[in-house]
């Protein structure tokens, strides 16, 4: 993975709440068997009219404005539903790298830092506050800085965020999750072998 | 000190703790199906990286199949898919029930069925349907693509602790209150994020009473709840389900593995970080009325209106869901007309699911206009339903008999909603488009589903005749 740089980038608004995974991408676009190529179908049946071919002029993403934004702003429990990761491909295929909002449903939360999207988590007046910003001056550009925590506005709001050292290190540093696991193989078979010994149906009988 | 189930299993299971870094949490099964793996045995490819424990994985083929005609697959991509996931367990020599296998199903479904759940176990999958396992008392959970190649490299991942959360159900259900009433009663209190960070517990005697199937039915929706997990205490019922099957321990080592899973239930007196009661009495049958599991009434009810939610967040929820269901603030659920009912999935997709379902249509024909597919969760289940004789009563009935998959549940293998078109789906999720574009899903049980197959909109099975 790449590592994870300081970026001032355009922040698009969704004001939406529970944002499931079925929207961020419909089921039908999840037979791929690559990694790749899932940004075209980014919210594919909000993004584009029947014809599922032109843009839809009402979905908000499709405004000018918020082209080429890597930061998407968006309501509470973004994320919801399935555990498909096919949905933070499609997020970064995209170009967000950063995703900010109150609470983000758990699977979604951790598949995002496995594909180096940032999902931020703020409170529900910094939410407002940033969305207010945006909806005032469309094509506002965010600075995002996981080194230091912080989130910074033009308008001057700095938001400062939390998130988990190992999660941040890892992104910062691009690290490959299972070479650092692997780091640890000889623990994971000590405990292997003492699991042998103590629940042996589960090894003798598979 | 005392401990929940959640701890006992997570002290179990944890391999290392490093200073700086995440736990190691070791994984005894990974569940597998061909959506959300083969970018992980990609990545192990490239990596030059192996497949740790061939033995803790089983996998099936099952969203992607055709109920109808299922070798006939016809979207190019999802055959594809399809022939991806049969050459990765060819090479990495993983057991496999395939299209061309007797017992293959839904993942979740054929797991229990072959005993390859224990108490005490954690189990994963690329799907978040995984909750279902909790029912055996395993610590099991939904992941990632990207941790589902972690997996087969190190047998464990990096894990954060859960917060606890024990929700107790005490009292006798209503007649025809289900296991999946009981779910949608709970999310209807926590809304689809109160769950989120928490594993959750289910106790207390009406829990307890519950059949394996119904307790797989209702832990398999708490991840709708957002519940990282959801966790019944293993008792006879569980180790009675277990004995004989193929995975489950052998004779030697039974009385052994039964004393080992009753050490790993809640102490008395365990903390729970959060604790929610419900009285089962107060559990009617459910139907949800919108575009999120968390908005569901009893069937007795009308559709809420945005008046109704003080939180803002909510009432436009409502509002927004209102206006692509289709249906009026004030309208009586029992009013709403459907044009498919969908009996089957990893949630309601059991043999006594369509005995429940059977029971209700036996003798009786489906509404005009009215489309009523039955899809059995697995070809044992099919095998023992026609045993039964319950296709027959299904076919007489008017509905379509077919073969197991994830068929309705989510659309992406030809079975889906036409636009506009309306569903009574014993199915988990009732988000937008969920089950075709334009789809509109009321979730319910497969005996609410039976009943509105006939009468051709909800009804309240209790005055069913």
């Amino acid at each position: 993975m790449q590592p994870y740089i300081k970026h001032t980038s355009i922040a698009a608004l969704m004001d939406r709440s529970n944002v499931d995974t079925d929207q961020i991408i419909p089921k039908n676009f999840m037979k791929k068997v690559e990694r790749t190529g899932f940004g075209i179908n980014l919210f594919h049946n909000w993004r584009y009219l029947a014809d599922d071919i032109t843009p839809n002029p009402d979905f908000e993403l499709n405004k000018p404005a918020f082209q080429g934004a890597k930061i998407l702003v968006a309501g509470e429990n973004f994320g919801c539903g399935s555990s498909r990761e096919h949905a933070p491909w499609a997020i970064a295929d995209y170009g967000f790298n950063a995703i900010i909002s109150t609470s983000f449903a758990d699977i979604f939360y951790s598949n995002c830092f496995k594909n180096a999207i940032l999902p931020i988590i703020v409170t529900a007046d910094e939410l407002s506050a940033l969305m207010k910003e945006i909806a005032g001056n469309e094509g506002v550009e965010f600075t995002v800085d996981l080194a230091n925590q912080k989130v910074t506005t033009p308008a001057g709001l700095i938001i400062n965020f939390d998130v988990d050292a190992f999660r941040k290190e890892s992104l910062l540093d691009g690290l490959d999750d299972i070479a650092w696991t692997l780091k640890y193989v000889d623990k994971i078979t000590e405990f292997e072998e003492a699991n042998k010994k103590k629940l042996p149906w589960l090894w003798t009988n598979a | 000190m005392t401990k929940t189930m959640y701890e006992k299993i997570w002290d179990a299971n944890l391999v290392h703790e490093p200073e700086s870094g995440s736990p190691l949490l070791f994984v005894d099964r990974h569940l597998m199906h061909e959506v959300t793996s083969p970018q992980a045995f990609e990545g192990l490819r490239m990596n030059k990286r192996g497949v740790r424990n061939v033995h803790s994985i089983l996998g099936t083929i099952d969203h992607c199949v055709p109920t109808k005609d299922r070798y006939n697959i016809v979207d190019a991509i999802a055959k594809k898919q399809v022939e991806t996931m049969t050459a990765n367990c060819d090479e990495n020599e993983i057991n496999l029930f395939g299209m061309d296998s007797d017992q293959n199903g839904v993942i979740h479904i054929i797991v229990p069925e072959h005993g390859f759940v224990h108490p005490g176990m954690v189990v994963v999958c690329g799907d978040s349907h995984t909750a279902t396992h909790g029912a055996f008392g395993a610590l099991a959970f939904g992941i990632g693509t990207s941790e589902v190649e972690h997996v087969m490299a190190t047998q464990t991942l990096q894990q954060k602790k859960a917060k606890t959360m024990l929700v107790k159900v005490e009292g006798k259900l209503p007649d025809y209150s289900t296991a999946k009433d009981i779910a949608l009663a709970i999310i209807a209190v926590t809304g689809t994020a109160g769950g989120t960070g928490f594993v959750m517990e289910f106790a207390g005697n009406t829990i307890t009473d519950l059949s394996m199937e119904a307790r797989m039915t209702l832990c398999n929706m708490a991840i709708e709840a957002g519940a990282r997990a959801g966790l019944i205490a293993p008792d006879q019922v569980t180790f009675d389900y277990l004995k004989g099957r193929e995975f489950a321990p052998k004779a030697e080592h039974w009385d052994d593995a039964v004393t080992y899973w009753k050490s790993i239930a809640s102490d008395d007196g365990a903390e729970f970080d959060e604790t929610i009661t419900l009285k089962a009495e107060d559990i009617a049958p459910q139907v949800s009325w919108g575009t999120s599991p968390e908005q569901v009434v009893s069937v007795t009810s009308v559709v809420p209106s945005p008046s109704d939610f003080e939180n803002k967040v909510k009432a436009e929820a409502c509002a927004n869901a209102l206006k692509y269901m289709g249906i009026e603030a004030g309208q009586k659920i029992t009013d709403i007309n459907i044009d498919i009912v969908f009996v089957g999935s990893c949630t309601n997709g059991r043999i006594e699911d369509f005995r429940a379902t059977a029971d209700i249509i036996k003798g009786k024909k489906v509404a005009s206009g009215v489309q009523a597919i039955a899809v059995p969760g697995s070809f044992p289940v099919k095998l023992q339903a026609e045993k039964e004789g319950l296709d027959k009563i299904f076919i007489e009935a008017g509905w379509e008999w077919r073969d197991p998959g994830c068929s309705m549940c989510l659309a992406m293998n030809g079975d889906e909603l036409e636009d506009g078109q309306r569903s009574a789906s014993t199915s988990n999720r009732n988000f937008e488009g969920r089950q075709g574009k334009g789809g509109r899903t009321h979730l319910v049980s497969p005996a609410m589903a039976g009943a509105a197959s006939i009468a051709g909109h909800f009804v309240d099975i209790r005055d069913w005749k």
